[in-house]
């Protein structure tokens, strides 16, 4: 216990860095995922075929590859360079490959959300003359975000679990420094894994709780 | 419901349509063309990084090694989380509380937290408490079973929930046991409609081998991002290659996920529907 309560500045550190890395990674993944959905509905073969490739793709790519190979790929061997300081710019390059992999999983989502509109809206939409934005704009996707709003909470765990995984190009997030903390503490490893452990539930389970919330109170009724 | 969206294009719609074809198209060329010319610019396209594997021994040699080791582990991995999904998830549904808590808490708590920190855990915890040398696959071994474990026990208990409530009554009535009412009755027809969902935990477990990289585990990805590069200076050529070896892999693999999916729903075993895979965002 005596190494948590030490420690406690640089957990706490640690964790902020996690959060920012959801918060930011999941706005990018939102944008680019709801950009993927209508590409992938629009009228046009070749955005829905790009935007399936890109989706069946990452997909079916391993978080930690797409990871490394925007810090190493991209950061080393294409200088791709968001900032001067090396950590800024690994923090970067992380959140682009979080939010490309998980806006494959929202554009997937959004899908199976725009699905569970009735197509009489759509079509009701079109006999108005709307066109294919307007009606995904004013009458389908503002339903199909409200009917996914548990899955879009479901993701944003996921996201948070999965920001660990920036360990693998040294972003010094929550699961990094709980490794170096084992280096230093030894003699008090359990403690140090339950406490970064317990850490995770308090930012995971309040936000599956809040999502729970949510979608039932935007529930649309049918 | 995609064609709902809009309607059928008249001439000038269709006309409409093929210029704005033919703009995503040119600015998707042009998207191509500028990321051909970045990788140009640092000489990704020099045959000496491509080259190595047309060469039989470093596919021989590098990549198939970590493809077998990937493999094993997620081989393993599964051999222990499926029997530990169904032990969980069956305890879930026990009558006795001192059975369903626990059983609860551990399934919660290692659904909740990240399975990075799990692996790092079982490698310092095993030395550091039990005085053992932890090697880098039992520690992505253990890591992966208690998560997709505990992802499995809940696909289990959502399987045997969906069952109607009158085969267990039935059962009982006829004078089945606890046991056999789960053994004879339910498991058989849950198992059916749970199999495509666990297939599909199961494409996520190999996934998720990759977090091996991070402890150095000496898989599939260590191959393409640490050996080869290390060789032949080729980091993105061997990182595309592994890539495209994992996702022919998954999609195999998915392909009998979705094949069993079709046999579940016409199956006369059951008359439930498949239960649906969790929201399965792959770690690894």
């Amino acid at each position: 216990m005596g190494a948590l309560v030490e420690e406690f500045p640089v957990i706490l550190g640690a964790f902020w860095l996690t959060v920012r890395l959801t918060l930011a990674s999941a706005v990018a993944a939102l944008v680019l995922g709801t950009v993927l959905a209508a590409m992938r509905v629009s009228p046009f073969a070749v955005l829905r075929g790009v935007a399936t490739a890109y989706v069946n793709t990452l997909r079916n790519t391993p978080l930690t590859l797409v990871i490394v190979f925007c810090g190493l790929g991209l950061g080393l061997v294409l200088d791709v360079s968001f900032s001067e300081s090396l950590s800024t710019n690994y923090l970067w390059l992380s959140i682009i490959g979080l939010s490309a992999y998980t806006a494959a999983f929202v554009c997937e989502a959004i899908r199976s959300g725009i699905n569970t509109v009735p197509v009489g809206q759509a079509e009701a939409a079109r006999a108005l003359g709307l066109t294919f934005t307007q009606n995904l704009r004013f009458i389908v996707l503002p339903q199909a975000f409200r009917a996914i709003i548990a899955p879009l909470g479901s993701l944003l765990i996921a996201l948070t679990k999965n920001t660990t995984v920036a360990a693998a190009i040294g972003v010094a997030e929550a699961s990094l420094t709980m490794k170096s903390l084992f280096e230093r503490h030894q003699d008090s490893v359990v403690a140090i894994f339950f406490g970064f452990a317990l850490a995770f539930l308090v930012l995971t389970l309040p936000t599956g709780l809040f999502f729970g919330w949510l979608s039932r109170r935007l529930k649309v009724a049918r | 419901m995609s064609t709902v969206l809009y309607d059928t294009p008249g001439p000038r719609g269709i006309l409409r349509n093929r210029i704005l074809t033919f703009v995503f198209a040119a600015a998707l060329l042009a998207g191509l063309y500028f990321a051909y010319l970045k990788f140009d610019e640092k000489g990704q396209f020099d045959a000496a990084l491509w080259e190595p594997f047309l060469q039989g021994d470093v596919w021989v040699n590098l990549i198939i090694p970590g493809l077998v080791n990937t493999l094993s582990a997620a081989a393993v991995a599964a051999l222990i989380a499926v029997p530990f999904g169904f032990v969980f998830g069956i305890a879930r549904l026990s009558e006795h509380k001192w059975i369903r808590v626990p059983a609860g808490a551990v399934v919660e708590f290692f659904r909740a937290i990240p399975l990075l920190i799990m692996i790092f855990f079982a490698q310092y915890g095993g030395s550091a408490v039990l005085g053992l040398t932890v090697t880098s696959f039992t520690a992505v071994v253990f890591g992966l079973v208690l998560y997709n474990g505990s992802v499995l026990a809940e696909i289990v208990r959502a399987g045997i929930q969906s069952l109607p409530r009158g085969q267990t009554e039935a059962a009982l009535a006829v004078g089945l046991r606890k046991g056999q009412v789960m053994r004879l009755i339910l498991l058989p027809q849950a198992v059916t409609a749970m199999m495509p969902a666990i297939v599909s935990q199961l494409i996520v477990l190999l996934k998720d081998t990759a977090l091996g990289f991070i402890v150095a585990f000496e898989d599939l990805l260590n191959a393409g991002a640490r050996i080869l590069p290390a060789n032949f200076q080729n980091l993105i050529p061997a990182v595309i290659v592994v890539a495209i070896i994992y996702i022919i892999i998954n999609v195999v693999v998915g392909l009998l996920a979705n094949w069993l999916e079709r046999r579940s729903r016409r199956s006369r075993k059951t008359t439930i529907k498949p239960v649906e895979a969790p929201q399965s965002v792959g770690v690894g």
